[in-house]
């Protein structure tokens, strides 16, 4: 009897740890940011270069940091739930113009809408690699404190959104500054 | 000919690494320490690649960041610090033993363990059952066969 079991037991387990492994996503790096401080960074505006915006700026309001790009595919399939996100006005939306052209940029946003309150630029992607950008779109959370409390790596989809950005969002603006 | 051609230049293609940047160093420990650097981190984009295989645009950002914090006289430990601190721990191909990494460490001496002992286990259990099983009248009759065997 105890032959059969052994084998079975032994299958049993490597198949539960092997459809674990298919549903993990190995694109979802847990980021080392959350709970953070929001990396410091100054940059020019998308679309008025002689003006910057900081970290500093955004201090006592709930934001949100979505890294975009006009080359970025999978950006342009979040583009919608982002504009949708934007008409709720849950939270302030700042972009960040990741390795772009200006020009192409601007371009984007007058074809398909423009989410952002406002989006900074960071043409050889150093705010991107301080902020441990690797997979564009990447969408961050901070709150008034200005500490990162949510990463999200890859497209937002409508149903993210319901569950996880509208509920944290909510939970956000109810803290004191 | 053609063929012949064809052979010659997917052998040269090889050559193209994706270290393309010509980098600077004031002294030879630099060149070793960037060396050992980009070929320590991974690239996170493709993640089974170090930033010294990819082309990948990270990469080469990061590359040159490694290059940039190198020249400004950071050690090896500030950047890999640097790092870690920005991409975690998945961004090293060796990481350190922590409580999360310690089944990725020790895992494979536990298998290795597990298997030797599987291993002895069995070896011993099929030696003595063998062994015992083997009767007098079955061995007289295994070697009259193999003698049969040998006339013809």
């Amino acid at each position: 009897m105890l032959k059969y079991i052994i084998p079975l037991v032994i299958f049993i387990i490597m198949a539960v740890f092997l459809a674990v492994g298919l549903n993990l996503n190995p694109r979802d790096i847990p980021s080392p940011l959350i709970d953070k401080p929001a990396p410091a960074f100054s940059a020019p505006k998308l679309g008025a270069p002689s003006e910057t915006l900081s970290q500093t700026d955004m201090q006592g309001k709930v934001w949100l940091f979505n890294v975009w790009a006009s080359w970025c595919v999978s950006c342009r399939a979040e583009h919608p739930i982002m504009n949708q996100l934007a008409q709720q006005k849950a939270a302030v939306i700042v972009g960040l113009n990741y390795k772009d052209e200006p020009d192409a940029a601007k371009g984007w946003l007058a074809q398909l809408g423009n989410p952002y309150d406002v989006s900074i630029m960071d043409q050889d992607g150093r705010i991107g690699i301080d902020w441990g950008v690797y997979g564009v779109p990447e969408t961050f959370v901070i709150d008034k404190k200005g500490v990162i409390r949510y990463k999200h790596t890859g497209p937002v989809t409508s149903q993210d959104v319901q569950t996880i950005f509208l509920p944290l969002i909510a939970k956000l603006q109810a803290e004191s500054s | 000919m053609r063929i012949l051609i064809l052979v010659l230049l997917l052998t040269l293609s090889g050559f193209a690494g994706a270290r393309v940047e010509y980098r600077e160093f004031s002294n030879a420990e630099q060149q070793q320490a960037y060396d050992d650097l980009i070929s320590e981190l991974r690239c996170l984009v493709c993640q089974n690649q170090t930033i010294a295989d990819s082309n990948a645009d990270l990469a080469k950002d990061l590359r040159r960041q490694v290059y940039e914090m190198l020249q400004q006289g950071k050690t090896k430990q500030d950047i890999a610090d640097f790092m870690t601190q920005r991409y975690g721990d998945f961004v090293l191909y060796n990481p350190p033993f922590k409580a999360k990494t310690g089944l990725l460490w020790i895992g494979p001496f536990v298998f290795l363990i597990i298997g030797l002992i599987a291993v002895f286990v069995f070896a011993r259990r099929n030696k003595t059952s063998a062994a015992a099983e083997m009767s007098a009248e079955k061995r007289r009759k295994i070697h009259g066969l193999l003698e049969k065997g040998d006339k013809s």
